[in-house]
């Protein structure tokens, strides 16, 4: 069953000291997520994934769309609904160090969700120390201030005040990539076991290919504000379609140096263009090594080339 | 200054030697950089991996005294040839003999290309200033080889652009800038700190190809420093893998990924999630990095190793596990 679905949704915004021009951040974007699944959005710089979260979530509005939660219309919720809302879904952004008040002990910074939704617990000291626990922290934190934490320990605070209110719903934004690899192993490793324990859907956004696919059962490729393929994680690791996920599977550094020399080099030349002014038809025509004409004047639809597996390509659509 | 006679065998260009280096802040003295010893040979990647603040960048800027108080170079040789082949100490020649090394005959790109360019010169301006200061090249002749150079490193239109300033390219194009300009007076060792990290996966493929081809080309040796192992082991030749301060192993790239011997380079190897394979859980390594200030005496890892024994709290010493693998690690030495 699906917990979020999102229907073509679009955001613009308006670019300062013109009356026309707008970033189109988001430019229609449908999908599902199921319950208790992990949904990767991977993309690079400026594609749109981190605004799409926010859209979800409805910490932006839409300039036009739809998001269900639920079979609710989010964007419709008012007064205690909405408030239900915000409770059930959740988001965990990528800098720690900026998401969490400074002026906060961490019990002050994890009994504020529960505050803000009036639930009382008996014994607060005792009821966050068996939550710090399970994100791997202790009662020694309870007192601490955020700049006494490491950037890992401050993520897996972020955490757990998500979580503390059992949500059914995380958008993760870039959750590890401002921590070492050694640390994003443990906070990769966490989340997987929370998301087990706890049974959330996760919306995980992100530019690392791998991390993206050890993280998801289904993963989205954006590009300029739009999904180009949308495939069972494992399957789009073998056989990518699209030809920017192609290229993007291509440029993700392998450790493994054998493999990794003698993999084929698909390459593309320079970087993404404006979301101001995208280019007409396919987005990726500029750019993609088997344009054909049709490319240059008409989007392409989202076809279902095999069951489950999406693909938004001329060489795949028919006309 | 005494002249000392300095040996450098001839396929080598730099041997760091015992390197140590400090920082006296409030808080005490932080041993950034203790002991390391690294060679660099000629036309090869040499790669140092490792996880922030476990010194390598400090490494390579003291290579060239790039070093300013609270930090100060206690120790250390940095041997180098010359390109008309003499053979010099780094760390103990004039600051004026060093002006004309650096920029020119060894030349950084770091990390973040928006600080590193000047927001008030023109790409073209960076590059000719370059050649300027170290030929008696006349400007006009060193604009058309900035030109060329802008050409060089692939950005389209490269006579118009080269007029461009900064915040008119995007980070990948001022990466390219910034590499044009370290290349413009043909170094002998390019040193590149992090040179893709800011950057998207397909623009930093694409920067990767550009410096190996650029490595052929130019014939230079190129230290690559790096937290990422998947572009070590996209374009090194040899690995040194840092750990609070210390190098603690390094091997051929193939060797190093096929056999990682110390405990910290097997955690760093498997912490990461692998794009090829199905993996359910990544290993990890438990704790974090040390205070460099106080760090744990002996084996700098052996707090968060698993494998750690009584001996650990002494200094490992650097052996040579396979020919030209070498690890510090208790778990390999004879005491």
């Amino acid at each position: 069953m699906s917990l979020i679905r999102v229907e073509n949704v679009k955001k613009y915004f308006k670019v300062r000291g013109s009356l026309f021009k707008k970033v189109k951040a988001v430019d229609g974007v449908t999908f599902m997520i199921k319950e208790a699944e992990t949904f990767g959005v991977v993309g690079e710089t400026g594609c749109g994934k981190s605004t799409l979260g926010r859209v979800i979530l409805r910490l932006l509005k839409p300039t036009a769309g739809k998001v269900y939660f639920m079979n609710k219309d989010v964007l419709k919720l008012s007064g205690e609904n909405l408030k239900k809302f915000r409770r059930m879904a959740q988001m965990v952004f990528q800098d720690p160090h900026s998401s969490l008040n400074p002026r906060m002990t961490i019990l002050e910074i994890i009994l504020e969700p529960l505050k803000e939704h009036g639930i009382v617990v008996d014994d607060p000291e005792k009821y966050i120390t068996e939550h710090l626990e399970i994100v791997g922290l202790g009662r020694e934190h309870l007192y601490r201030y955020p700049h006494e934490l490491s950037g890992g320990q401050k993520q897996r605070v972020a955490i757990l005040r998500a979580l503390i209110l059992r949500p059914k719903f995380i958008v993760l934004d870039e959750p590890t990539s401002a921590l070492d690899v050694s640390v994003q192993a443990q906070i990769l490793n966490l989340l997987k076991d929370l998301q087990k324990k706890f049974k959330a859907s996760y919306m995980f956004i992100s530019h690392d290919l791998a991390v993206v696919k050890f993280m998801s059962n289904r993963i989205a490729v954006m590009y300029l504000g739009k999904f180009v393929e949308i495939a069972n994680a494992d399957e789009l690791f073998e056989k990518p379609l699209h030809p920017y996920a192609q290229v993007l599977l291509a440029a993700i550094p392998i450790p493994n140096p054998k493999i990794a020399r003698e993999r084929k080099k698909i390459r593309i030349v320079g970087e993404p263009p404006s979301p101001i002014n995208p280019p007409p038809g396919c987005r990726f025509h500029p750019r993609c090594p088997y344009v054909m004409d049709i490319c240059k004047r008409e989007e392409p639809p989202m076809v279902e080339v095999e069951p489950g597996h999406y693909v938004a390509c001329w060489l795949y659509a028919r006309r | 200054m005494s002249k000392k006679y300095l040996e450098l065998e001839p396929e080598k260009i730099l041997s760091v030697k015992d390197l140590e280096v400090k920082f006296y802040t409030y808080a005490g003295v932080v041993h950034a950089v203790s002991g390391v010893s690294f060679d660099v040979y000629e036309n090869e990647v040499v790669a140092l991996v490792g996880e922030t603040g476990c010194g390598k960048t400090v490494t390579t800027r003291a290579i060239t005294r790039l070093i300013y108080p609270p930090g100060h170079i206690a120790r250390g040789q940095a041997i180098f040839r010359r390109r008309n082949g003499t053979v010099i100490d780094l760390l103990s020649i004039s600051e004026k003999e060093l002006r004309d090394i650096r920029g020119n005959e060894i030349a950084y790109i770091f990390q973040d290309p928006t600080s590193a360019l000047n927001p008030l010169f023109t790409a073209g301006e960076h590059i000719v200033e370059t050649i300027v200061a170290h030929s008696s090249t006349n400007r006009k002749l060193a604009r058309n080889e900035a030109i060329r150079l802008l050409k060089q490193v692939l950005i389209p239109h490269p006579s118009l652009r080269v007029k461009t300033y900064p915040h008119e390219l995007s980070g990948g194009m001022r990466q390219r800038v910034v590499i044009a300009t370290a290349i413009a007076n043909k170094p002998r060792l390019l040193i590149a700190d992090e040179p893709t990290t800011n950057l998207d996966v397909t623009v930093q493929a694409q920067i990767l190809d550009l410096l190996s081809e650029l490595k052929k080309q130019y014939s230079m040796s190129i230290i690559l420093i790096t937290h990422n192992l998947g572009i070590v082991a996209e374009i090194a030749d040899r690995v040194y893998v840092m750990y609070a301060g210390k190098i603690v192993e390094s091997a051929n790239v193939f060797e190093l990924f096929e056999k990682p011997m110390h405990p910290y380079t097997r955690g760093l190897l498997h912490a990461l999630p692998d794009p090829v394979r199905r993996i359910e859980k990544l290993e990890y390594i438990p704790g974090t990095v040390p205070s460099l200030i106080n760090p744990p005496p002996g084996c700098r890892f052996h707090p968060r190793c698993k494998f750690a024994k009584r001996v650990c709290r002494e200094e490992p010493p650097m052996v040579e596990v396979e020919p030209g693998h070498y690890v510090a690690c208790w778990l390999y030495a004879k005491r």
